[in-house]
């Protein structure tokens, strides 16, 4: 049984931390970068899915499955939260006939 | 083993930079799905085959054939997006970057981990991450599906046309 921790602690947490910084900062970068708000919601995904790998490496090192199962409220939250941003999409673009972040900037009904 | 790793974050890392580069939504929204298949199997080579099942089937089954129906019925992807400044591209990537330089300093120093002796083997089987859900997180469990309703519910208040905008010569 002692090889399944030797193999999970063969790639050191440090590297699992990076690589979750790198895809975070793709994703922010990406939310400041573009103008395409399904665009933006396919970053914001980016950045969960981002935190949910940091979480699972730091779970699974520690042998700690707490966090394994916050990963999976993080995921009940994310399926949520597209389910209400996707319904915002679609009633911008009925109501001002554009995905342009930028037409959305006056606050108003 | 640990060759696999770096595969993957490599296949992680070009594919979230295709998803912000790509000029089509639906180019995006294929680079999303394989970036998240390589996070799955990064949860594999972690022992967490339940997430691994669970990533898959809600975020690349669920999620982004949500994203798919919504560019294919709005029919976005025509759409030529207008594009930011030159100076606020430079700012976001600049943002990005210097971001990522901040994290990257606060966990320089590496970080502590448990003894090897007092790990626990069934950490990430179904078993294990079932059994902690039903017993210590039981009440949040089940307060995630009173959002779960809520969210559905906002989903068709929102999308739901106005009676007015259906038919505007009806009395």
């Amino acid at each position: 049984m002692n090889e399944v921790i030797t193999a999970i602690r063969a790639v050191p947490l440090e590297h699992y931390v990076v690589l979750s910084l790198i895809l975070f900062s793709i994703g922010m970068a990406g939310v400041l970068f573009r103008r395409n708000t399904i665009i933006l919601l396919m970053c914001i995904e980016l950045m969960f899915n981002s935190v949910n790998l940091l979480l699972t490496a730091f779970s699974a090192h520690h042998g700690d499955p707490g966090g394994q199962v916050f990963v999976f409220f993080i995921m009940l939250v994310a399926a949520a939260e597209v389910t209400v941003g996707l319904a915002i999409l679609v009633m911008m673009k009925r109501n001002v006939d554009s995905i342009d972040i930028n037409q959305i900037n006056r606050l108003r009904g | 083993m640990q060759y696999l790793f770096y595969l993957f974050a490599a296949i992680s890392v070009i594919s979230a930079l295709f998803v912000v580069a790509a000029r089509s939504p639906v180019n995006s929204v294929i680079a999303l799905i394989v970036c998240f298949l390589s996070i799955a199997g990064h949860y594999i080579l972690l022992n967490a085959q339940f997430l691994a099942a669970v990533h898959i089937i809600v975020y690349t089954g669920a999620i982004m054939v949500l994203f798919l129906f919504v560019i294919m019925l709005l029919n976005l992807n025509k759409q030529v997006e207008p594009r930011k400044s030159v100076v606020t591209r430079i700012a976001a990537v600049a943002a990005g970057g210097l971001f990522l330089l901040t994290l990257l300093g606060a966990v320089k120093d590496g970080i502590g981990l448990a003894r090897p002796d007092e790990y626990d083997m069934a950490v990430g089987l179904v078993a294990s991450v079932g059994n902690s859900l039903f017993t210590t997180f039981l009440v949040p469990f089940e307060i995630s599906s009173v959002l779960f309703l809520s969210a559905i519910i906002g989903a068709v208040t929102l999308g739901k046309r106005d009676k007015a905008d259906v038919n505007p010569v009806a009395p």
